[in-house]
């Protein structure tokens, strides 16, 4: 079933994939932070934030699954 | 580069050398279950591991110290292409994510130790469960040898065993022992003994990656300084190649390759029997999902790592072999001392994965060709005794190989066990979220995926060898340059998908399928999902 939580879910689920597989967007040197070359720091960053996109679909998953068994009247299945 | 031993060094290295053993032998005594003769207590810890040890030990496990020599030594050979690994570990999460609890719950359910067992379960077919175990034991094995190249290189910086002239006996003995005293612990105690030995792993790499990051380019000038000499050396031509060593970013011919190889790493990674035991050891799905947003801590590191291939550069480091790179950085860097913990840092990074791979391919074994092709009565105590022992053999195989062969042929069979291992995912992640992939086609498609990924491999030549240069090539019909195993992997998919309408339209038999949809949610607490399985036998429904 399709809720607009779950596909909140799957947009942070596959963000990641679109950013990093679309190597054109970040295959260049500037701007240079801290003598770091875009290139290297920018994917780092990517690290960070797919941390957080992973975190908030934990978070709304399990207020997912805790709506569900709600609905069921409490029973876990 | 054998000038001489580094004395305080190598007295470092010993130390935390002798601690790691100490704690191999008591692991057995850590968490202690009654029935210790099960083959879930020796090769899955119980089965009773929470988040912070699934964490170490899946980080113990991923990023190997192998990964820490090899993904800045990628770096300081070629720049750019190298730095592949950090896009590889981000994507590798939202597919854990995805598909591991899946599998997780469907395991518990039914007591698979392993993903062929879960293979066989699924499509009730024991020629499919054999192709996925032989896959995964066979791509393992160089993996487990690469460990062992990776503690022959500290050991070769420290000046202890190295030179070429020496007897052969005397420069390979500190390996020797360091690989006997794997072997006994892991024997002895099972996977309880990396899961506590990667405790001291990660503490230590995690100093030493801080430390590097902070002090060595302080030592160097800045990363403007860093970045600008290596940029420099990379535009120096390849007398080898006639073109440029490399590139501080990818130009447009290299992005295909950037991507699929990042790419179809990730999809792998979680194919590999040793990820799958760290995962199933865990104590419910909440571990493992909680384990995703926790896990990615390892892939900063990995990037902060990757950095020193371009300090390496920077510092003037000249090594033949770009696998000393790394810890010949250390050694010219580091007050001998921290060197010393630098080393031992890598050292134990080789034994925990070591152990773990060897633990999961004897699981393979023991269960689906031993249990299902040679012994089907066979009692979960020989089950344990038999994975005890190949466990060993494994490991022997290992040492035989880097001892015997040339370590570039370790490092070409890692890069064939990648693309093999990335063939099993069909069977295994299709057969998680659909029964529609018929049986034997899977068979069809793995065999394509194989047989072309392995020729194509082949196919590959470099400056200093003709076959099995690397793992990237031209990809067919698109005509850019790309990752081997994803191009075999579509192939295996396209496959798979054709012989399955085929096998529907004759009606060849189905299989049968021993699992439910529930099964794939279900969770510790949920009936008949227990936290602590019994004998590994217990869950089988067939018996």
């Amino acid at each position: 079933m399709v809720t607009p939580l779950r596909v909140v879910i799957a947009l942070c689920l596959v963000a990641p994939f679109v950013a990093m597989l679309w190597v054109g967007s970040y295959a260049k040197t500037d701007p240079v932070v801290i003598g770091i070359p875009f290139f290297y720091w920018y994917q780092m960053l990517w690290v960070l934030l797919s941390t957080l996109l992973t975190m908030i679909a934990y978070k709304l998953w399990q207020r997912d699954q805790r709506a569900r068994s709600a609905s069921k009247g409490g029973a876990s299945k | 580069m054998n000038d001489g031993v580094n004395g305080v060094a190598l007295a470092v290295f010993i130390f935390f050398f002798l601690l790691v053993t100490a704690m191999g032998f008591m692991a057995a005594r850590w968490r202690k279950a009654e029935n210790e003769h099960s083959l879930d207590e020796w090769g899955l810890g119980g089965r009773s591991f929470g988040t912070w040890v699934t964490w170490f030990l899946l980080g113990g496990d991923l990023y190997t110290a192998y990964t820490f020599v090899a993904v800045p030594a990628a770096i300081y050979a070629a720049g750019a292409a190298g730095f592949f690994a950090v896009p590889y570990t981000i994507l590798v999460y939202p597919l854990i994510f995805t598909f591991l609890p899946r599998l997780w719950s469907v395991s518990h359910k039914h007591g698979y130790v392993t993903t062929s067992d879960f293979v066989r379960g699924r499509f009730g077919s024991k020629g499919l469960s054999l192709a996925v175990a032989l896959t995964g034991i066979l791509a393992t094995m160089p993996y487990i040898a690469l460990q062992l190249v990776g503690i022959q290189a500290v050991l070769d910086v420290m000046g202890v065993g190295g030179g070429e002239d020496t007897n052969w006996f005397i420069k390979d003995l500190p390996l020797l022992i360091a690989f006997g005293v794997l072997a006994a612990y892991t024997y002895s105690s099972g996977l309880r003994a990396p899961a506590l030995i990667a405790f001291v792993k990660d503490t230590l790499i995690y100093i030493v990656i801080a430390v590097a990051i902070i002090y060595i380019p302080i030592k160097l000038g800045g990363f403007d300084e860093i970045f600008a000499s290596a940029s420099e050396a990379y535009s120096q031509t390849n007398p080898a190649t006639g073109a440029p060593r490399g590139a501080l970013v990818p130009g447009d011919a290299g992005q295909w390759t950037y991507a699929t190889l990042a790419l179809g790493s990730a999809l792998a990674l979680f194919m590999y029997p040793h990820s799958i035991t760290a995962t199933l050891s865990s104590r419910s799905r909440e571990v493992i999902r909680r384990n995703t947003t926790i896990l990615p801590l390892y892939s900063l590191m990995l990037g902060l790592l990757a950095l020193l291939g371009f300090m390496a550069i920077a510092a003037g480091v000249k090594v033949q072999n770009g696998q000393l790179a790394i810890p010949q950085l250390f050694e010219n860097m580091f007050p001998a001392w921290f060197a010393g913990v630098a080393f031992a840092a890598i050292g134990i990074g080789a034994l925990v994965p070591a152990a773990i791979m060897s633990i999961a391919a004897a699981n393979l074994f023991t269960r689906n060709i031993y249990k299902d092709f040679i012994k089907p009565d066979a009692t979960p105590k020989q089950e344990t005794k038999v994975s005890k022992i190949v466990s060993l053999l494994v490991k022997v195989g290992a040492l035989v190989f880097v001892l015997t062969m040339d370590k570039t042929v370790a490092i070409n069979f890692q890069l064939l066990g990648g693309i093999w291992i990335l063939q099993t995912f069909p069977a295994l992640v299709g057969g998680l979220f659909t029964r529609w992939f018929h049986r034997w086609a899977l068979i069809g498609g793995w065999a394509v995926g194989m047989i072309y990924g392995t020729v194509a491999a082949y196919g590959v030549a470099s400056p200093t060898q003709k076959h099995f240069g690397g793992s990237a090539k031209e990809i067919p019909g698109i005509g850019e340059i790309g990752y081997i195993g994803l191009t075999a992997f579509v192939l295996n998919v396209a496959v798979t998908v054709v012989l399955t309408f085929v096998m529907r339209a004759l009606k060849a038999p189905e299989g049968v399928d021993q699992t439910k949809p529930e099964d794939y949610t279900a969770d510790a607490g949920d009936p008949g999902v227990q936290v602590e399985l019994p004998p590994a036998t217990a869950g089988s429904s067939t018996h």
